[in-house]
This record gives structure tokens, C-alpha cells and sequence, in this order.
């Protein structure tokens, strides 16, 4: 019952149930990688960035434009608007919960590719993150007043 | 300096998502409003909304203090520990926004409190 109720036909989509189902998964699914490759790639540019930011304003300027730095900036834009979107879809309660799988991508990216020290608390932190993403998933998205005005 | 850091990228997270969703549910995108062609439409139509423009600023405080945190920290721990704001924010939507957080959710949020104070050791 309650996954229909998730999935009901929003009028102003002019949709159908299945098909927003399937492009509200789809669109989560681009928040988390945009989000995770977004922030790798962000770090990627400040660690191979020599200038300190602490210097002067001038090198966040000279930072924001190195390729890295821009290819994060653009895919955290991306992930900006996919994010803004998929939040008038469904709850803030149960997106942030939801696309906190990105973590635990971070957390394998940091490790294979920085070579970042993981510790066995930050693993057990990671799954505990992910156990809480699937017990908010397994809840209704969209719980407020105005959402079943329009019927979802 | 770290921790100051985590504190600005959490508040200004916080706000802005607060200001993002109230916003974002008075006005619902349509599917058809994210095809390529009319992405321009849709971000002209965002930079006309007062409390999204309120919540950008707050992004951008939240971002240049991310941008800080990573030339100091860890990504895996940059990352994760700025979930911290996951909880804040479900206390929040239920008392400002007025969603209905069940058990389940709270649960969840939960085990993110326990996972964020974990990768926080």
C-alpha cells in the first residue's frame, strides 16, 4: 500500500505512476554520483594544488579554475539541480538518509585512489550510514500535506 | 580549525536544505522540465525564487568551508563527518516542515548519528 501511495500519478507531470517511479530512482541514482565524483574530483584538484589557501582570496580565484577543481565544480552543480528536484519530489527526512550511499562510495574512493588510512571505526561507521539509508528507504518519499494535494 | 570548519559546513548545509525543500514543494518540477533543452528554463526559473537564491548563499559558505576542509582532512573523513547535519536536519523537517518522520525514520537517522560519530574517532 505504501508503495503505491509513493508512486501515485502526479498531475502536473503528466505522467504515470511507473514511469515517475522509474525517473525518481534514476535521479537519485545521479545525485549519489554526481555528488560522489564531484567531491573526488574537488579533492583530487586541492591536493594536487600547490598554492595555499590561506595565502590571499586570490588563490581560491586560481583553485576554482584548475581542471579538477572545475570538473567538481561542475558535476557538484549537476548534482545541485538534480538534488533541488528530487527534493520536490519527496521529503527532506528521507532524501538525506537516501542518497547517504555516496559515503560509502567516498569512502572506497578515498581509499583506492588517495590512499587514505580507513580504520575499522570508520568502516563500521560506513555500514551503520548504510544501514540508516535503507531503513529510511524502506519509508514513504513524500509525507507533507502539499504533495498529496497533487496526488503523490 | 578542522572542527570550525565541520561546524559552518553543517549550519550552512542545514539552512540551506531547510530553504531548498520548502521551496522545492511549492513549486514541484515537472519530468518533462529535465530534458536537456529546457535546463536553461529551469535554472532561470530557480534564480527568480527568493529562498532558493537565500539557500545558494548558504552553499556557497557551505562550499568554500568543504573547499578548506579537504586541503586539511581526509576526503573520508571530510565526507562523512559533515553527515552530522543528516540528523539535525530530520529533527528539523519534522518541527519546520511538518513531514511525517515514522520510527523507521528515526531509526535511520539514527544509525547515521552512530555511523557519522564513529568515522568522527
Amino acid at each position: 500500500m505504501a508503495a503505491a501511495r509513493v508512486v501515485a500519478e502526479r498531475p502536473e507531470t503528466g505522467v504515470g505512476p511507473n514511469r515517475l517511479d522509474f525517473k525518481t530512482k534514476i535521479l537519485t541514482a545521479v545525485v549519489v554520483l554526481a555528488n560522489v565524483l564531484g567531491n573526488f574530483s574537488l579533492s583530487w584538484g586541492m591536493k594536487h594544488q600547490a598554492a595555499k589557501l590561506a595565502d590571499s582570496p586570490l588563490a581560491y580565484i586560481q583553485t576554482i579554475f584548475s581542471p579538477w577543481v572545475l570538473l567538481g565544480t561542475t558535476l557538484l552543480i549537476l548534482w545541485f539541480l538534480a538534488r533541488m528536484t528530487l527534493l520536490s519530489w519527496a521529503d527532506l527526512s528521507y532524501v538525506l538518509p537516501v542518497t547517504s550511499i555516496g559515503y560509502v562510495f567516498t569512502a572506497f574512493l578515498g581509499k583506492y585512489f588517495f590512499a587514505e588510512q580507513i580504520t575499522w571505526q570508520r568502516w563500521l561507521g560506513t555500514l551503520a550510514i548504510m544501514v540508516g539509508m535503507i531503513l529510511v528507504g524502506l519509508t514513504t518519499p513524500n509525507t507533507t500535506a502539499e504533495a498529496r494535494e497533487h496526488g503523490r | 580549525m578542522k572542527w570550525i570548519m565541520v561546524g559552518i559546513i553543517v549550519g550552512s548545509t542545514v539552512l540551506a536544505d531547510l530553504l531548498q525543500s520548502f521551496e522545492m514543494k511549492r513549486n514541484v518540477v515537472a519530468v518533462d522540465d529535465l530534458r536537456p533543452g529546457r535546463i536553461g528554463r529551469l535554472l532561470g526559473e530557480f534564480a527568480r525564487r527568493g529562498p532558493l537564491i537565500l539557500a545558494v548563499c548558504f552553499m556557497a559558505i557551505s562550499f568554500f568551508a568543504f573547499m578548506k576542509l579537504l586541503s586539511i582532512a581526509d576526503l573520508s573523513f571530510a565526507v562523512p563527518v559533515t553527515a552530522a547535519s543528516v540528523v539535525l536536519e530530520t529533527v528539523l523537517a519534522r518541527l519546520l516542515l511538518k513531514e511525517r518522520v515514522n520510527p523507521l525514520r528515526w531509526a535511520g537517522a539514527f544509525c547515521v548519528a552512530c555511523g557519522v560519530a564513529l568515522l568522527a574517532v
